[in-house]
């Protein structure tokens, strides 16, 4: 054989405790090793180059490279070793970085060490054999999960490119948190305003299928094949009858027994109803916990007053099943529980604010309701309790956020803005009314961002406060704040009219669950991580499937909107071509081995084990063996593992080749 | 149960009547103290305010003899001693080169794992049922103020009692005695602790705070669990303009007249404010 190694010094990642030169040299020595070499970064363009042109002026018939990680460079030294003739499955890498010279000092002991990886790389790719990638069909038809602005602008971005779209989501209304809101920072233009109009688009679109009140409950196949089963959740009401009319939500003689969810328990909703009136699609759905038909079997209100026969008590959930290429999670956020603590996660609480025990202690939605024109209060600032003007109001950040102790060490990101501008609707609503906010650092990194918070102190005279707030609790009428002005170095009480408190953002709920069902990976708080967080910010480990807004992490809209659209390019560059090819590094079963006990079946995680039977020329049945699906297969290995027999095979990795690399250390 | 026991030196001056009480109802729960041999004060404020290598140097000898004693569990009554005592371990858990000039000056070293608990702790062990299943005396109608302040919850990462901001267990435990554990806002804030010898009129001002916001709520007695608490909010209400009494009691106390000990016995007469109207609320005499 005729080996070309080539160490990299990766700058002086790898060459500040490993002698380069010294392991080249003595790969060198390696026998089947015709060229070593050594350089200072072997992933730039002379790097590069010297593999191509060491393979055709050196005759070499593989390739070993030691170097970063497979993860980091793999792909890169492959192509370089096709785009010279050579099969890219006779190259091998040896981590010099990750798992040497990192991890160690000693520059001696760290060369030994470098030596003994590339000998074992050496001996696996004198076993390696040319592999082609495996060839699969595309389903050019993308889901998109969850319908809030990220949602919303990732389907109406894959369907003005022509392709279908499925779009899930698990409210009666998509529109998500975005709805609620007032108006926006920094231009203070109506949220409501803006983002109806692309409500409205995503409903009337011919090549988006929309699926409100719906759930995503399974998902089967790989890039290119998914199938996705939906839970269709019984709206109680035949969708296909429904004109919108409202009758029965107005008749529904439920008044004040369910909280509103659109406007933040601020005020009460029907048993039947539509969560907001612009929503879409406009279609009611029964609240099955407080319907009184639903509690007592009697009423039937909306029946009666419907013209169109739509109610339709006796709903059940139906399941669909849909084929999609890829996938685009934007499920969004939720804000922090600040009222009690949950016994089974990290959260604290914020139990010395009073939220939930004081009505005028609120958090940052409920604002945004009460100084929405359609909120509750018809964008007039009241406080809930009494409906007086709140003249002295006192906003809290980082509540949640930044604060190890309650559980959550991240920056929420969006609070320094909105906060700045709750303030400013405040002022601009309450000419008289006085507005303290009390912050920990004023993060407004954006476009017009810190010329916006400038404009509420200065202009607005919004008061800020560094520093945070200890305790709120009522005394006379008055709600006491006190915290720290840790520029003045004094304490700080004030006798507010009511609170609003900036609380973190958090992953949804079900998050985790979600993720476990897609297949993807989260982080400790439950945000979906992404597969790099500089270069691959939208793609998860999982191919073929992309995030898109604050699921990610805590996101303003601009942000959100841009993810999504990023989200959306990354689907279309799939649906780009009709064939996708994937690695051919995947299980192979032994027919003549095989014994059919099915171990790996019970074992593999991606389903990709099937059953095959074996006939004789007549056609009769003679054995039942495994058979690997390549194109589920993710090459993991465990039914290699498991097999009694020894007839399952990981292409590239098979016994011979472990073995070797075993042997040669 | 068998609890080893560190009394702290205001146990037998201010504090007297703490430890008289805490004995006499342990005695009745069927808790025995064993004390500390030769134990020696925990340097409080002064010796941190002092010198660094001594705040930790006087709870270790403390904790050494505890070890020498085989106890597994040792009470320390007082805030401030249980504060001490627990952050020493801390300390020395945490930070060697400290750790290795404690031992060189004690001429011993921590071993540790002993569980250092307070009073509120103790009676949580002990549990509520027992206290309800020996009650003579139902404090029915009584409404408490349960006061915790500075020392007992914080901070937090080292103590791990209770929540720092909302704690609820001493009013689990008043509940034991038929008492209303009333809801109030100043059950965590500070006292003024040791100000009160060098600057009074801190102590006044915040202890009266403490005890206006008390009553604002409805209290009949404020309950306390640490000797210097005490004496800030029991001593000083006579330095308050225009100010009507607040019995203070101590937690032990409280209990030991529930368990229906003579509040003589546990020391009640011993306070500078008169507990007279709680006594009668009660149906006991002082």
């Amino acid at each position: 054989m005729r080996i070309g190694v080539f160490i990299c010094h990766c700058g002086e990642n790898i060459g500040r405790t490993v002698d380069c030169p010294a392991v080249a040299e003595a790969a060198g020595r390696f026998p089947g090793v015709a060229y070593a070499v050594d350089n200072k970064y072997m992933c730039s363009d002379p790097g590069q180059n010297l593999v191509k042109n060491a393979i055709k002026e050196k005759n070499l018939d593989a390739v070993v490279v030691g170097s970063c990680s497979p993860h980091m460079h793999e792909k890169t030294f492959r192509k370089a070793c096709s785009d010279a003739g050579l099969n890219p499955y006779l190259f091998e890498m040896a981590n010099l970085r990750e798992h040497c010279s990192w991890v160690h000092e000693d520059i001696v002991e760290a060369t030994k060490k470098a030596i003994d990886l590339t000998r074992i790389a050496v001996e696996k790719v004198k076993r390696n054999v040319p592999l082609e990638p495996i060839r699969v069909p595309v389903t050019k038809r993308a889901l998109v999960i969850g319908g809030g602005i990220s949602g919303i602008q990732a389907a109406l971005d894959i369907a003005n490119a022509g392709f279908e779209c499925v779009l899930v989501e698990k409210e009666p209304s998509i529109g998500g948190h975005m709805s609620q809101l007032s108006e926006t920072f920094p231009t203070l233009d109506c949220s409501q305003c803006i983002l109806t109009p692309r409500m409205v688009e995503v409903y009337q679109h011919p090549k988006i299928k929309l699926l409100t009140y719906s759930e995503v409950e399974n998902v089967e196949g790989f890039i290119g094949n998914f199938k996705v089963t939906i839970r269709k959740k019984a709206r109680s009401i035949d969708d296909t009858k429904c004109n919108g009319c409202g009758n029965c939500a107005q008749k529904c003689p439920i008044k004040k027994k369910a909280f509103s969810e659109f406007d933040e328990g601020l005020s009460f909703r029907s048993a039947i109803y539509v969560p907001f009136p612009q929503a879409v699609p406009n279609i009611p759905v029964i609240d099955r916990s407080v319907c009184t038909y639903y509690q007592t079997g009697k009423c039937q209100m909306c029946v009666k007053v419907c013209g169109r026969e739509a109610i339709k008590f006796d709903q059940e959930d139906s399941f669909i099943t849909e084929d999609v290429g890829s996938i685009v999670v934007a499920t969004g956020y939720k804000l922090y529980t600040i009222d009690k603590k949950l016994d089974d996660s990290e959260i604290k609480g914020y139990g010395e604010y009073g939220y939930g025990k004081y009505k005028d202690v609120i958090d940052g939605l409920q604002f945004e309701r009460i100084a929405s024109a359609s909120g509750p209060t018809s964008g007039e600032i009241q406080r809930p309790s009494d409906k007086k003007t709140p003249k002295k109001i006192v906003f809290i950040q980082c509540v949640g956020s930044r604060d190890e102790s309650k559980g959550f060490s991240y920056c929420s990101k969006i609070c320094c803005m909105y906060t700045a501008k709750h303030a400013m609707l405040y002022k601009h609503k309450v000419h008289d009314g006085e507005a303290y906010v009390f912050y920990m650092d004023i993060r407004a990194g954006g476009k017009g961002y810190d010329e916006f918070v400038r404009r509420a102190i200065e202009e607005d005279h919004v008061k800020y406060i560094r520093g945070r707030v200890s305790r709120i609790y009522e005394e006379n009428g008055k709600y006491i704040v006190k915290g720290e002005d840790t520029l003045a170095g004094k304490s700080i009480t004030i006798d507010a009219d009511m609170v609003v408190l900036a609380t973190a953002m958090i992953a949804q709920p079900n998050a985790s669950k979600l993720a476990q069902t897609i297949g993807i990976s989260y982080d400790k708080y439950g945000f979906y991580n992404e597969a790099h967080p500089k270069l691959r910010p939208v793609e998860v480990s999982t191919a073929g499937i992309f995030l898109a807004g604050a699921c990610q992490s805590p996101k303003d809209i601009p942000e959100s909107v841009s993810m999504a659209s990023a989200a959306a390019a990354k689907s279309l560059v799939l649906f780009g071509s009709d064939v996708l090819e994937r690695e051919p590094t995947v299980a192979h079963v032994n027919d003549s081995v095989c014994a059919g006990c099915f171990y790996c079946q019970k074992v593999c995680a991606y389903n990709a084990i099937e059953k095959k039977e074996i006939r004789d020329r007549h056609g009769n049945l003679i054995r039942t063996i495994a058979y690997v699906n390549s194109g589920l297969c993710q090459g993991c290995g465990t039914c290699n593992a498991v097999c009694p027999s020894k007839a399952v095979e990981l292409i590239g990795f098979n016994d011979e080749q472990i073995y070797a690399e075993i042997n040669a250390l | 149960m068998k609890i080893g026991y560190y009394p702290g030196c205001s146990s037998s001056g201010t504090g007297k009547e703490y430890d008289i009480s805490l004995r006499k109802v342990l005695n009745l729960l069927d808790v025995q103290l064993e004390e500390l041999n030769d134990w020696s004060c925990c340097g409080a404020t002064s010796a941190h305010a002092t010198n660094h290598l001594l705040s930790v140097a006087l709870p270790a000898r403390n904790l050494i003899i505890a070890e020498d004693q085989k106890l597994s569990e040792v009470v320390a009554p007082c805030a401030a001693c249980y504060n001490r005592l627990i952050v020493t371990q801390h300390e020395l858990e945490t930070n060697p080169q400290l750790e290795k000039e404690t031992s060189e000056l004690l001429g011993k070293s921590v071993r540790s794992g002993i569980s250092i608990i307070n009073i509120i702790e103790l009676f949580v062990h002990i549990g509520k049922e027992k206290i309800t299943e020996k009650k003579k005396n139902d404090l029915k109608g009584i409404k408490a103020a349960c006061y915790y302040g500075c020392l007992l919850v914080r901070p937090f990462n080292i103590t791990h009692f209770d929540d720092p901001e909302q704690p609820s267990s001493m009013e689990k435990i008043i509940s034991a005695t038929g008492a209303q554990a009333i809801d109030w806002n100043y059950k965590i804030e500070c006292c003024g602790g040791a100000h009160s010898f060098a600057h009074k009129e801190i102590v006044v001002d915040l202890s009266r705070k403490i005890i206006d916001d008390a009553r604002l709520h409805g209290a009949d007695v404020i309950v306390v669990a640490c000797p210097m608490c005490h004496s800030n909010l029991d001593m000083r209400q006579r330095a308050m303009k225009n100010h009507q009494e607040m019995p203070i009691l101590y937690l032990s106390e409280f209990i030991g007249l529930s368990l229906g000990i003579e509040p003589k016995e546990l020391g009640i007469g011993l306070h500078f404010i008169s507990s007279d109207s709680l006594l009668e609320k009660v149906g006991s005499k002082e």
